[in-house]
């Protein structure tokens, strides 16, 4: 294994002899595919996964008939879909970008769900008392009461998406770091494999705390909490 | 809507793997409801008959909604067949007959119950390692200072990795692939095992330390009678979501790297299996795989989550 | 000087029983039955446990009831064909461990009824609320959050919001609890201010005696669980009410009264073993 000092300067290097480095354009190329595969992947999940787990948190009809084969559904480890994401979409980026989707979907879906069911019943009853209906309540308790739990789904369904996207292109990927770390593997590139892995930590780091500081600009009010003691 | 407080209590997974530690505490089951915050003045025996009748129609409902699934599933595969018409995307799905024919096939096969088992026993060694190793880890850093000043920053470092990015570089590291791929597993759960016993530890009520104190507790009383105890709800918590990560990355690594030991006498793995099986294009095979592998991940969380309850005798709600 | 609210909030509870679950014997509450006159502050006092947030639900429409029924303004609540009243603004409950909406400032919070049920503009809203705010010497916190509120003040503009809705009844639920007492005469000084200056009926549930003297027109004692309404004492003492009179010899006389009413009733749940709503 190579040495954290050869890394480094591999990693530096303006010409590399493994290819990769922050001067080669490859090493850009690789991280973009990646990361526009887990940005399509992430918003389909947050487009599909919040709708979904806010109406299963706060319809009980809804939940009883579809909660069930959701949590059948979950504990399916996403690489056994690779398979059958291959039958489905004929694509290359198809069965990377659902598998992706998929755990984030999960993810951010369940912890919307206990986001919903967190809220403080007296809050519904208290809306009930002012005279909201239902589409109020919705609006004006369900959504707001959910988000912080809707953002730490999101910060778990992100770094699970990073965790499915590698495996997927290691399995069935062109390109992309996931990629990159199996490729640099199986032509005997050692500190690139290393460089590929930590680029995968700080990026899914990056946009990680991305989320949370979006998350904690939309809820003013609890930072504000903290602050008055 | 939910009113009047009947409502099914939060219960579900969570796989932590980014940066925020702890939050929310969930664990994974199906459709079994209690009522989670009491009315102001009921009997508990009242209570629990009434989320009983609460519960049938849950289950009822629940299986209503997976059998309607699992219809719709056989009528997408089959309109071709029927009418010509074929719907997108899920056209080339295997159908549910085929599955279930798959799955007679596969329960008399030898090869099949062996590489649930050498899976298992991977998942088993893998989560043992995370927890012997994690658990004390975590501890230490929440004890001591310097532990964690010096140890802290390199585990944060690491923790964003993705499990699977470490499979090449435990291949070279680790001399056999049996044990680079229970490596990885272990490192799967490790991150999130010690993560939640550090941030559980520190989350700890002072005044049960000022409590204990003034009780005349010494250093190692306070670890043993008021550290550990309080911190076994976090830690529990890592082990259940740790006991997820764990089949995720014990599935792709099998996928990844074409079934350690077992490959080569059949078994191998379920990911293996699933694995092979496509490219042999019994398609029926992997979906009896893939349910085989949800099973498998439910009831081992299941298990691990029992194990937790067991523990802490004190929690009346998990 | 007692409030006659227009003759509006006229609670009439009669033979008002519910029991746990349908099929069970075990009752919450039974046969509970009291009249309350419009304008009028009736508390309700008792020991932990004993029914009372039962049936300020079964008012508000939170719970439904097994038998009997309950009158606002000889208009039926529910009662037979009608187990479940539909909550609404007109009456208002303020809630034992508060329910201001976290994430609105204060004045969003107390807009919110007016603008919901389009009532009002949301201009006029904030007007009215600024003034109700000021009348409750909350001036100033607009734009705080609930989260940065002191409980009395928490409690207190959650009374405002109640009150801008101009309810019939407003009830509250033990929402003193907890605090201490320098806070809660204070509240209930707050609380009587409010009172003395809007119309409005106040139905107010408390297990503290002197807290239920202090603030009521008339009191009902109500037994341990199964909840039944023992007997109802009139408040001869005259508004507006301020510290002094804990010390006076009416005050004196009736907590007596009361107390030897609600002791053995406190003695069986206690013995039950009750265990107290933290």
């Amino acid at each position: 294994m190579p040495s954290l000092g050869e890394i480094f300067r591999e990693w530096t290097a303006r010409k590399p002899s493994f290819g990769i480095s922050i001067f080669t354009n490859e090493y850009y190329w690789h991280i973009w595919v990646s990361v526009r595969r887990v940005l399509i992947a992430f918003s389909l999940a947050l487009g599909l996964g919040v709708p979904l787990g806010l109406l299963m948190g706060w319809n009980r009809k809804f939940r009883d008939y579809t909660f069930p084969l959701f949590e059948l559904l979950r504990p399916i480890p996403i690489l056994a879909w690779v398979p059958l994401a291959i039958l489905m979409f004929r694509s290359e980026e198809g069965p990377v970008v659902y598998l992706t989707f998929l755990s984030s979907f999960f993810a951010t879906a369940l912890n919307t769900l206990l986001g919903v069911q967190s809220i403080d019943r007296d809050l519904f009853r208290a809306a009930h008392c002012l005279g909201s209906k239902p589409r109020d309540v919705f609006r004006h308790i369900v959504i707001p009461g959910a988000m912080p739990y809707i953002f730490i789904g999101l910060q778990i369904a992100m770094g699970v998406a990073w965790f499915s996207l590698v495996a997927g292109e290691m399995i069935a990927g062109r390109f992309g770091l996931g990629y990159l770390v199996n490729s640099a593997y199986t032509t005997v590139r050692y500190p690139t494999i290393v460089i590929a892995m930590f680029t995968l930590g700080f990026v899914g780091w990056l946009s990680s705390a991305l989320i949370r500081l979006v998350g904690d600009r939309l809820m003013q009010y609890r930072a504000r909490v903290i602050s008055a003691g | 809507m939910t009113t009047d407080g009947e409502t099914v209590v939060q219960q579900s997974h969570q796989i932590v793997t980014a940066a925020q530690p702890l939050a929310t505490v969930t664990t994974g089951t199906t459709g079994s409801p209690g009522a989670p915050m009491p009315p102001s003045a009921s009997a508990p025996s009242a209570r629990t008959r009434r989320v009983r009748t609460a519960g049938r129609t849950s289950v009822v409902r629940g299986t209503i909604g997976t059998v309607v699934f699992v219809g719709l599933w056989q009528v997408a595969t089959s309109l071709n067949a029927w009418t010509g018409i074929s719907p997108p995307v899920v056209a080339h799905l295997p159908s549910p007959s085929s599955v279930v024919q798959a799955f007679n096939h596969l329960v008399g096969n030898r090869g099949f119950w062996e590489s649930a088992y050498l899976s298992s026993v991977r998942v088993m060694w893998g989560f043992i390692a995370a927890m012997v190793i994690g658990i004390p880890f975590g501890l230490l850093m929440a004890v001591s200072r310097t532990a964690k000043a010096i140890c802290f920053p390199v585990f944060e470092l690491l923790r964003p990795i993705p499990p699977l990015a470490w499979v090449p570089a435990a291949i070279i590291f680790w001399p056999t692939a049996e044990l680079s791929i229970t490596f990885v597993t272990f490192l799967g759960a490790f991150f999130t095992v010690v993560i939640n016993t550090v941030g559980g530890a520190e989350q700890i009520d002072r005044r049960y330390v000022l409590a204990a104190r003034s009780m005349g507790a010494d250093k190692s009383t306070l670890f043993r009678r008021v550290l550990l105890p309080a911190t076994l709800p976090s830690i529990a918590t890592g082990a259940v979501v740790g006991m997820g990560i764990t089949w995720q990355v014990v599935v792709a690594a099998e996928m990844i790297s074409g079934g350690g030991q077992g490959a080569a006498t059949g078994g191998g793995g379920l990911g293996f299996l699933i694995w092979n099986s496509y490219l042999g294009g019994a398609i029926p095979q992997v979906v009896v795989g893939m349910i085989c592998l949800g099973i498998a991940g439910y009831l081992s969380s299941s298990l691990v989550r029992a194990a937790s309850t067991k523990l802490m005798p004190w929690k009346m709600t998990v | 000087m007692q409030a006659t609210n227009g003759g509006r909030g006229g609670l009439s509870v009669r033979n008002v029983s519910k029991r746990y679950d349908p099929k069970g014997t075990m009752l919450a509450v039974d046969n509970c039955s009291v009249e309350i006159a419009p304008g009028e502050l009736h508390v309700v006092v008792g020991p932990s446990g004993c029914g009372k947030t039962t049936l300020l639900n079964a008012i508000a429409g939170f719970h439904s009831i097994s038998s009997g029924e309950i009158y606002l303004d000889h208009e039926l609540l529910c009662g037979p064909g009608k187990p479940q009243a539909t909550p609404g603004a007109d009456r208002v409950v303020v809630f034992q461990n508060g329910a201001l909406f976290p994430w609105k400032t204060v004045l969003e919070n107390i807009t919110y009824g007016p603008v919901i049920q389009k009532r009002m503009t949301k201009t006029e809203a904030r007007d009215r609320a600024r003034q109700k705010m000021a009348e409750a010497g909350l001036s100033g916190l607009e734009d705080s959050y609930p989260g940065e509120l002191s409980s009395g003040m928490a409690r207190r503009v959650e009374i405002v919001r109640a009150l801008v809705n101009e309810p019939k009844v407003l009830l509250l639920d033990e929402p003193f609890r907890g605090m201490d007492n320098l806070t809660k005469s204070i509240m209930h000084e707050s609380l009587l201010e409010i009172y003395d200056r809007n119309q409005v009926t106040i139905f107010f549930i408390t297990h503290d005696i002197e807290e239920a003297i202090f603030l009521g027109s008339r009191i009902s004692v109500m037994t341990t669980r199964p909840g039944r309404i023992k007997e109802s004492i009139d408040v001869d003492i005259p508004r507006p009410r301020d510290y002094r009179v804990l010390t006076s010899d009416d005050f004196r006389g009736l907590m007596i009264r009361v107390i030897d009413a609600v002791h053995d009733e406190a003695q069986k749940a206690f013995e039950a073993g009750e265990r107290e709503m933290a």
